[in-house]
């Protein structure tokens, strides 16, 4: 579903709530200031803490939990949950590092890796739990701080393995172009590789963050509006509730998905930058 | 309200940006990732890979059993034939000595026989002989003293003188066979 898609079905979904609610109390649609709610601790110091940041802590603390105590059980012959962690550990671990960069380097990059997809699926899972409600990836700064590591990390694994003069060449001076338009291509190459890699990297996890959390809320805040506020004062346009409510139970589904999506996402193109700056040749 | 939500992220002074991070969301954010990533790295992977390597060595350890355990039923089979061949052929030999011993022992008794039946038929044949040529000068010094005693009785001459009884009663005894050989031949 497109970004304008979802803004059609929003704007057709609040216009109606305006045409109904001219007469009954005034729907109250979602807002990005979900996502900015009062500190509730530390207040005013760079450690302050509101709902989103305790549901990212939350989130951290049971993925943590998940990893480590499944991992200190692991026996040759596995139960089916351990089979359920292995599959869990396995999609990022082959599925992305291995298959990407191998068994050498994949190794070398491992931990980072997989660090950014336990931590994005958790993060991006809290946003359907029920009473959290909210992925606190859809903050900037999360996806922002893990962008910029893999950009880090990418240009380190180039530096190291080809030197400084020869990574840079490799990126941006590429063989087999005609050398009148090669300085327009490496100022292309510029622009993708170190200008729009992070930016993407962040904005597409964020954003689809902060859209799901949209579609989701605006689901069930015009339920509960149609139910409540419509239903309750005798008009029976508020049955339209039933439509919205099953919307909501389909998007929180499509939810589920695409946090483990933007998680595998995520840590697989962080992956896939590596190996381009580790190749020796375009 | 008639704002939608891409437009909302910039709707209000007093709402945050949705772009810009705000301190506490970078500072939460470095201490959640690094205390994923601290975990992952000292406790999870290392526990994973030493799984891993138990699993592979228990996998492999028992492929070499089992390929340890089929070389002994490999070599055990060999052994086994090796010793029914060498039974088969060592029965063979001792039914091959066994016939030769049979026809050996059956020729030996054989020829014994044929020894013994020799010998007997000799001498039942010398024993023959004797008795006739016993029975033979016995009848002749018999058959003579009758003959003389006989034919001195009847002529009255003594014919006791030896040289000429013994020379009659020889030309007798020789014209007596002549006729008996006569008459036999006839009849």
């Amino acid at each position: 579903m497109s970004q304008q898609e979802i803004t059609l079905i929003l704007n057709a979904v609040l216009a109606l709530g305006q045409v109904v609610s001219a007469n009954s109390g005034g729907f109250q649609g979602p807002s990005i200031d979900d996502f900015f709610p009062a500190s509730v601790l530390f207040a005013g110091t760079p450690f302050a803490l509101d709902r989103v940041l305790l549901v990212r802590l939350f989130g951290t603390a049971v993925i943590i939990a998940i990893l480590w105590i499944g991992s200190t059980r692991l026996k040759v012959v596995p139960t089916r949950a351990q089979a359920a962690w292995e599959f869990l550990m396995d999609m990022p671990r082959q599925g992305i590092v291995y298959d990407t960069l191998g068994k050498k380097d994949g190794d070398r990059f491992m931990p980072i890796l997989l660090t950014m997809f336990f931590g994005t699926l958790a993060w991006n899972l809290t946003g359907t739990i029920p009473g959290l409600q909210i992925a606190s990836t859809g903050l900037i700064g999360q996806a922002l701080l893990m962008a910029a590591i893999a950009y880090v990390t990418f240009i380190y694994a180039g530096i190291r393995k080809h030197g400084t003069g020869h990574f840079f060449k490799n990126t941006l001076w590429l063989p087999g172009v005609p050398i009148a338009i090669k300085p327009v291509i490496a100022l292309l190459e510029f622009l993708s590789t170190f200008i729009v890699r992070p930016v993407t990297l962040t904005l597409r996890l964020t954003m689809n963050m902060v859209a799901g959390h949209m579609l989701l809320a605006l689901c069930f805040l015009a339920t509960n509006f149609f139910f409540f506020s419509v239903l309750g004062n005798g008009n029976a346009l508020g049955f339209l509730g039933i439509g919205t409510f099953a919307f909501g139970i389909a998007f929180t589904v499509l939810e589920l998905f695409i946090g483990v999506l933007q998680a595998y996402i995520f840590a697989i193109l962080s992956a896939i930058y590596i190996q381009m700056a580790l190749a020796d040749e375009h | 309200m008639s704002h939608a939500l891409i437009l909302a992220a910039s709707q209000g002074s007093g709402s945050p940006s949705v772009l810009i991070p705000e301190v506490p969301d970078l500072v939460w954010g470095s201490i959640a990732f690094l205390a994923i990533l601290v975990v992952l790295w000292w406790k999870v992977l290392p526990n994973v890979t030493k799984a891993l390597d138990a699993r592979r060595d228990a996998i492999q350890g028992n492929i070499e059993r089992a390929d340890a355990v089929q070389d002994k039923a490999n070599a055990l089979l060999e052994q086994y034939t090796a010793q029914l061949a060498d039974a088969r052929s060592e029965a063979a030999a001792i039914r091959d000595q066994a016939r030769e011993d049979g026809k050996r022992i059956v020729a030996e008794h054989k020829e014994q026989a044929t020894v013994e039946a020799a010998r007997v038929t000799a001498n039942a044949q010398a024993q023959i002989t004797a008795e006739r040529k016993a029975a033979a000068s016995q009848l002749r010094s018999e058959v003579g003293s009758l003959a003389i005693d006989l034919a001195s009785g009847v002529i009255g001459e003594s014919l006791k003188d030896d040289a000429k009884a013994t020379s009659v009663v020889d030309r007798f005894l020789a014209e007596l066979e002549a006729s008996e050989g006569k008459a036999g031949a006839q009849a």
